[in-house]
């Protein structure tokens, strides 16, 4: 089609292909007092979408914490910064990749790590680790497999060939993912402190360039259409609104622009993620109050005849649009001519708070920034709790079954693919690159050493979305809650939060309930806990055929730790060791994975938890490793405390190593052994360091029993458990494998 | 000795290897950029691990054209040392200075994991502080580290006692599950027949420190300079890795 024929006159029947609803067709129509062109409307349609507006969520974000005397950048920003000390400070965030990762898997989550990672080197900081959090179906559903080989391979692709490691994250498999899968992806940078690159345009005339790859037909209207709606069972024909990525001019791309940064160039940066030069553009001249002029015939591109459209709505990777202060136009030529990259100037900075694009001489698009932004609608949704959750959290005990064999019991939850080891996905991802991997993938918390100083930075990410099916306030404080303590047991100081908000449609208010219960609770538990919620990313729309997903309000948690050679992992290290226990057992069972796994219910409400008690175990943990009391720390979570014994024995890198404990029966057997009871924490300590822990926890009043010790190379829970560690390892290890096998072996049939 | 790091447009594991050589051995490295032909009077050159211009056609295949590989290739024949790491050794056998090639991994899988190598050879400037028989534990990452060729090639590496690295189980032996990526004969790491030209795919340089979970790699790069020191093997023995 003649590209002008983009400038006639839209109506409401585009615009709802648009996905504008009359409503906002009008509001937008009111607002120009006139009806917006097709390139306007794409302009506006994806600017006024949920992935870029976040126009349900808005009024709930605004209740999360986001101060502290470390904040340096609070949520607002491509990434959130927390001050480390002597001059140093983290970026870090947290994004979804959902639907693209569904449609198609590699390039899907490919893109996803390639987005993250500039969203962190855009401040300046460089990257120097990613997580992931990974939500799959079950194993019974026959794209499952396909989609874990494809994510895991796309993570791996893109991570590895950058050059940042993959250091750790989290995995689920429940049938609730059956047909959407999330896929979030954190990554953090070092950076200076006192030098942190914001996205806010200044100094009206200013250049604006484009760098990076050319502009491509990829990608178009997936934040609009792929991001801020939900599927309906048509995967194979949105493929190509996926993005393909191209990890090596992302590489080149940091390397530029991070050398760029060096010199006193820019102004303003920031990565065109979704919704490409649109909303690149138009968030640096909002932030700064100004307006910006596109000049689309000297973009870049990859294809002839792009229309201004397509430019403009493009969401071709490994692309990024900064502010040049005047004059230096050569300067960033010559940094990103090094580099073999593009930089082009493309428009330049104005006064009229107006966006503005032209093309072939003619203005094709013009609107105000404000309307794009601060004036994009905002929904309060209504919320309401669904009206079967008192029925779906009855649980009655008595009327579970107990198993007899407690042994067939450890080791049928250690084949559970949420509890088994996740060696077949991490060993995909280059953990060591850039040499600060202090731990890796495999304990409770990632621990990496920030060279050239004796900090360490420790990391995690966790949400059980079985307790926030069961309770989204209370599963939501305990994302935040375990995160923390998983940071604790490596050594860490928990400083900074950054969240993953997935959730189904809005537009249920089933769906508004359980995000504004989260957000309650993720509230709540950061004030507790003194955390600020820096950054995130909110994923609605995860629905599949009227389906929502379990509310899955993903945490990652940054901790400090110095001395970095303070780190504490989860295996027991030394025979003869004490094994203790922090915290307090309940007789509590409800949304356990013992009873998924064993029973086959998904029931109850998430175990109890009270923030103050969860503050001072976590206290006495971190002090003791402090004081280096401690051989061993590890959080007790899914598959309670005899899986938590389990682990400690045998996720020994090298040597699985047994012990040899007894625990009172004070309660039913399963609950005791399989409950999964919040704040607790089993350690391993030296005989003579046991005094000196008892008395730690005695004055912050913290439960703390001696249950055993390390020996030899069985796992004895007396009077119920005795295992061999070999038997226990062997099918933790091969949970995963095994099932993933299968695929191969499928594939190759296909094939062959 | 003056150590010299190639960095070409995507290589990753430039600045650890810049950081055991500088940091961990206090010894002064250079980086040498792609674009430039001058290897600025080094005494020995790593080509580092990575994925050099993407590698999106063959690992290795387009950086063995670029300006510093002439100078790289040049030197290696006039007997200089060079040493290939992971993507580094891609590209030696990509340019010839090494036999072989390295094709995608077995299970097609990128895998990084703790391996464990034997050391074959003793007597080369890049082994010779190690015992023979002796398991090194260094770690691997690559996606494409199975190493091919052709049963004349492979049986002139045997008889010319080329292969200097094989991956083994904790226990020293060669076997099928010790290998992590198909490579014949468990081949880790070659040298060329002049015994200048060292390619492996285990990372040394991210074993050099405990707490990397191994310091093994330090006896490589030590073996090295104490070669290019001059001294005989049997005083150097003495040189104890570590601090």
């Amino acid at each position: 089609m003649n590209w002008e024929q983009l400038l006639r006159p839209v109506d409401e029947y585009h615009a709802i292909e648009h996905g504008l609803t009359p409503e906002e067709f009008e509001r937008l129509c009111r607002a120009l007092g006139r009806a917006p062109n097709l390139v306007e409307l794409g302009v506006v349609s994806v600017m006024w979408s949920e992935h870029c507006s976040y126009k349900s969520s808005r009024v709930h974000l605004r209740k999360l914490p986001s101060t502290g005397p470390r904040v340096l950048q609070g949520p607002g920003e491509n990434a959130g910064v927390i001050d480390i000390g002597d001059g140093l400070a983290v970026a870090f965030k947290i994004e979804s990749h959902n639907h693209p990762s569904y449609v198609e898997p590699y390039q899907g989550a490919a893109t996803g790590v390639g987005g993250i990672l500039r969203d962190v080197f855009t401040m300046g900081a460089r990257p120097i680790a990613i997580l992931d959090s990974l939500r799959f179906g079950s194993f019974d559903h026959p794209r499952t497999r396909y989609l874990v080989e494809g994510v895991v391979a796309g993570i791996g692709g893109y991570g590895n060939c950058v050059g940042v490691p993959t250091v750790g994250g989290d995995t689920y498999f429940d049938a609730g993912y059956n047909a959407n899968i999330l896929v979030n992806a954190f990554t953090i940078g070092v950076l200076p402190a006192n030098r942190i690159f914001r996205a806010r345009a200044a100094g009206v005339g200013n250049p604006v360039m484009y760098v990076g790859s050319k502009t491509g037909r990829d990608g178009i209207h997936g934040a609009s259409l792929l991001a801020s709606a939900e599927f309906r069972g048509e995967a194979e024909e949105k493929r190509p609104t996926v993005q393909v990525g191209d990890p090596f001019t992302e590489k080149l791309l940091l390397e530029a622009c991070l050398e760029l940064m060096e010199q006193d160039a820019i102004v303003a940066i920031q990565d065109m993620g979704a919704a490409g030069l649109t909303s690149s553009s138009v968030e640096m001249a909002a932030r700064g109050q100004l307006g910006i002029w596109l000049d689309l015939d000297r973009v870049p591109t990859r294809a002839q005849g792009m229309t201004p459209y397509e430019i403009l709505l493009s969401e071709s990777q490994e692309r990024m649009l900064l502010v040049a202060r005047a004059g230096c136009e050569d300067q960033v030529r010559d940094v990103f001519a090094k580099w073999d990259l593009e930089a082009v100037v493309v428009g330049r900075v104005t006064d009229d708070g107006l966006f503005r694009a032209s093309y072939g001489g003619r203005e094709v698009a013009r609107l105000p920034i404000a309307l794009l932004t601060d004036e994009a609608p905002v929904y309060d949704r209504p919320a309401r709790a669904p009206s079967d959750l008192d029925a779906r959290q009855r649980l009655r005990l008595e009327e579970i079954p107990q198993p007899h064999d407690w042994n067939a019991v450890l080791l049928q939850l250690l084949d559970s693919p949420n509890l088994a080891s996740k060696s077949w996905i991490y060993r995909q991802y280059d953990s060591l690159v850039r040499g600060n991997t202090v731990v890796g993938p495999g304990s409770d918390a990632a621990v990496l050493r920030i060279k050239g100083t004796d900090k360490g930075l420790v990391l995690s990410v966790d949400c059980n979305s079985r307790y926030c099916l069961q309770d989204p306030y209370v599963g939501a404080v305990i994302a935040v809650a375990e995160a923390a303590r998983n940071v604790v047991c490596a050594g860490g100081e928990p400083i900074g939060v950054t969240d993953c908000l997935n959730f189904g449609s809005p537009e249920k208010p089933e769906v508004m309930w359980q995000f504004v219960e989260a957000i309650h609770g993720i509230r709540d538990a950061c004030i507790a806990l003194r955390l600020p919620v820096v950054s995130g990313n909110v994923s609605f729309y995860n629905e599949t055929e009227g389906h929502s997903i379990p509310p899955t309000p993903t945490i990652a948690m940054v901790g400090l730790l110095e001395p970095v050679r303070a780190f504490t992992t989860q295996w027991f290290k030394n025979e003869g060791d004490v094994i203790a226990l922090l915290g307090q057992t309940r007789e509590e069972l409800g949304a356990s994975e013992y009873l998924a796994v064993i029973h086959g219910q998904v029931a109850g409400v998430p175990p109890w938890i009270d923030l103050a008690v969860e503050r001072k175990v976590q206290e006495v943990c971190l002090r003791a490793i402090r004081e280096g009391l401690l051989a061993s720390a590890h959080d007790v979570s899914e598959g309670g405390l005899a899986v938590a014994l389990a682990e400690c024995c045998i996720t020994h890198p090298e040597a699985a190593l047994g012990a040899v404990v007894e625990l009172p029966a004070s309660m039913r057997t399963d609950a005791l052994l399989f409950g999964e009871s919040q704040s607790r924490i089993v350690v391993s300590l030296k005989r003579r360091n046991w005094a000196r822990l008892r008395d730690l926890a005695q004055q912050l009043g913290v439960p703390c029993t001696m249950l055993g010790e390390v020996r030899g190379r069985r796992l004895v829970i007396h009077p119920w458990i005795d295992v061999e560690c070999s038997a226990l390892r062997e099918v933790w290890a091969s949970a995963l494998p095994r099932r993933m096998e299968l695929a191969a072996v499928h594939d190759e049939a296909r094939q062959g | 000795m003056r150590w010299g790091v190639v960095v070409f447009p995507g290589s990753n594991d430039d600045q650890d290897t810049l950081w055991a050589i500088e940091q961990v051995l206090c010894e002064p490295a250079v980086r040498l950029w792609h674009k430039d032909t001058d290897l600025q009077g080094v005494d020995v050159v790593v080509l580092p691990g990575g994925f050099s211009y993407g590698d999106y056609l063959r690992c290795g295949a387009m950086a063995r054209f670029s300006p510093i590989m002439e100078k790289v290739i040049e030197f290696a024949n006039r007997g200089g040392l060079v040493w290939g790491i992971c993507n580094g050794f891609q590209v030696l056998c990509e340019a010839g200075l090494l036999p072989g090639a390295l094709v995608r991994n077995r299970d097609r899988r990128f895998v990084c994991a703790m391996s464990y190598v034997r050391v074959e050879e003793t007597d080369t400037p890049f082994t010779h502080l190690c015992r023979r028989g002796e398991v090194l534990r260094i770690p691997i990452k690559h996606g494409e580290g199975c190493y091919v060729a052709d049963a004349a090639t492979l049986e002139r590496l045997e008889r010319n006692r080329q292969v200097l690295l094989r991956y083994v189980d904790s226990n020293g032996r060669a076997t099928r599950e010790a290998n992590p990526n198909g490579s014949l004969g468990n081949i880790a790491g070659v040298v060329n027949e002049g015994r200048n030209v060292f390619g492996l795919m285990p990372h040394p340089e991210h074993a050099v420190e405990k707490w990397m979970g191994s310091d093994d790699g330090l006896k490589l790069f030590q073996s090295v300079i104490a070669a290019q020191r001059g001294a005989g093997a049997a005083d150097l023995t003495a040189v104890a890795p570590g601090h």
